[in-house]
């Protein structure tokens, strides 16, 4: 479990997180969502040690990861994976590098080993004989697919997702979800997903965090989602005419 | 370490090179059309090309050239890493970034600059006696005395220490710009003009104060 007690961030005068303490459940896909510029990108680089919080604390499984020194994160940041808005791939290495790189820095492991960790870790996301590409050379889909498998790589405890569907098609939007969702229920790992694509919230929404100008908004599940009467939620789930006209219905 | 001094070092010998022939054809060609006096004997065009060239041209004006060259590439490369989150990669997998990305440059050059400087120096005096070898401004005789007159060991050491010191702060100069990016495209073409104008700044700078520490 990932718990923010109280947390506070500010850039000068901008004050973009406000007290919000939260709970994200192991074994379960955890959405953040909210409109852009409301804080969830900040809230999950507050939540990995990208951005120091300015006040309160974060917990993984009890461990106060707030107030560790930079080489005691270490031993945690090895048990997080993170996928990227754009992917975040390394340029210079092909995929099979990319995958490796972790296993490189952090086992013990030879050749053969690594690359049976990695051609595991491709074909879970449906990528085999793809080794010798360069990030350069693939869709915007495959790009995706191998940060899954470079973050899955180290088998982490944790998975964050910053926006894993922008940029795609929604067939390939929805074969990412499938994915993070086949990932945390099989590894039974701690997922934060951060979105605000509604087509995910409601396939993989097992529990939901609307973050509204930086206050922590409205907590639920994706069968609550739609129900609520929470006006500012109403307006964000209901923005487009498509989902204005199903709700009229 | 071997990747970072291919990219930064080897790739550089081709415009160094050829930049240290013309160099060193030009200070010769100016020096034998200056020297109009007949008490001064043209072996002096060999000793002056040679001070020129391992006292400053090497060591100053290849490290600008450097300086343009391998610092918008570092300033570039790290900056575009920024923007795109490769950087943010590397910190959740618990690497220190800097330490990852920019030491094996600094490194590199420290080790792979004084080579190349050394080689520009080889080019430049080879383009002296290439002006003596077409050209009737003065003998090859006249220019080969020059060269080995009155030398001293400590200009090569000089020139040494000027070109670590100089491609430490290319290095780090370029690297820092570069890290600490923020934004998209246009602010990693800004990081990489500063790069390059910072680093030239500091070399005349500290060429200045290297050459008073070293030479009074």
């Amino acid at each position: 479990m990932i718990e923010a007690r109280n947390i506070s961030k500010s850039f000068g005068e901008n004050q973009v997180l406000k007290n919000i303490s939260v709970s994200f459940e192991k074994g379960k896909t955890n959405l953040v969502i909210g409109q852009s510029g409301s804080g969830k990108t900040v809230l999950i680089k507050c939540l990995v040690g990208l951005f120091e919080v300015d006040q309160g604390n974060v917990l993984f499984d009890g461990r106060n990861f707030s107030e560790m020194s930079f080489n005691k994160r270490k031993s945690i940041r090895k048990e997080i994976g993170m996928l990227f808005q754009g992917g975040a791939l390394f340029d210079s290495l092909t995929v099979e590098e990319n995958v490796m790189f972790p296993l490189t820095m952090y086992t013990n492991q030879n050749l053969e080993e690594k690359r049976e960790r990695v051609n595991f870790c491709l074909k879970w996301v449906n990528l085999e004989n793809s080794n010798k590409l360069y990030p350069a050379e693939l869709s915007g889909g495959m790009i995706k697919r191998v940060a899954i498998a470079r973050a899955i790589s180290m088998n982490p405890q944790y998975l964050f997702c910053d926006e894993p569907n922008s940029g795609l098609d929604p067939h390939t939007a929805g074969v990412i979800d499938d994915l993070i969702q086949r990932l945390t229920y099989e590894f039974q790992m701690t997922t934060v997903v951060n979105t605000h694509d509604m087509n995910s919230v409601i396939k993989i929404g097992d529990t939901v965090s609307f973050i509204y100008k930086g206050n922590l908004w409205w907590e639920g599940d994706k069968s609550q989602i739609l129900d609520t009467d929470n006006k500012e939620l109403n307006d964000f789930v209901f923005d487009t005419e498509l989902t204005k006209r199903l709700k009229e219905k | 370490m071997l990747i970072e001094i291919n990219s930064l070092g080897v790739e550089s010998l081709g415009i160094v090179a050829i930049i240290s022939v013309f160099m060193g054809a030009v200070v010769a060609i100016q020096t034998a059309y200056n020297i109009d006096n007949p008490l001064i004997p043209l072996k002096m065009v060999g000793f002056t090309v040679r001070q020129s060239v391992i006292l400053e041209f090497s060591p100053t004006i290849m490290s600008l050239i450097l300086a343009g060259k391998v610092g918008s590439r570092i300033a570039s490369e790290i900056g575009t890493m920024r923007v795109t989150e490769q950087i943010d990669a590397l910190e959740i997998m618990g690497i220190n970034p800097a330490n990852y990305l920019i030491f094996p440059k600094i490194s590199a050059a420290m080790i792979f600059n004084p080579v190349i400087i050394i080689i520009s120096m080889g080019f430049g005096l080879v383009g002296g006696w290439l002006v003596s070898q077409f050209t009737t401004l003065f003998t090859p005789q006249d220019y080969i005395t020059g060269l080995r007159g009155w030398f001293e060991g400590y200009t090569i050491i000089y020139a040494l220490i000027k070109t670590v010191v100089f491609a430490f702060l290319i290095t780090s100069i370029s690297g820092f710009e570069g890290y600490s990016v923020k934004g998209g495209a246009i602010q990693v073409g800004a990081a990489s003009t500063r790069a390059v104008v910072w680093s030239s700044i500091m070399i005349i700078l500290f060429n200045l104060i290297l050459t008073q520490l070293l030479l009074s």
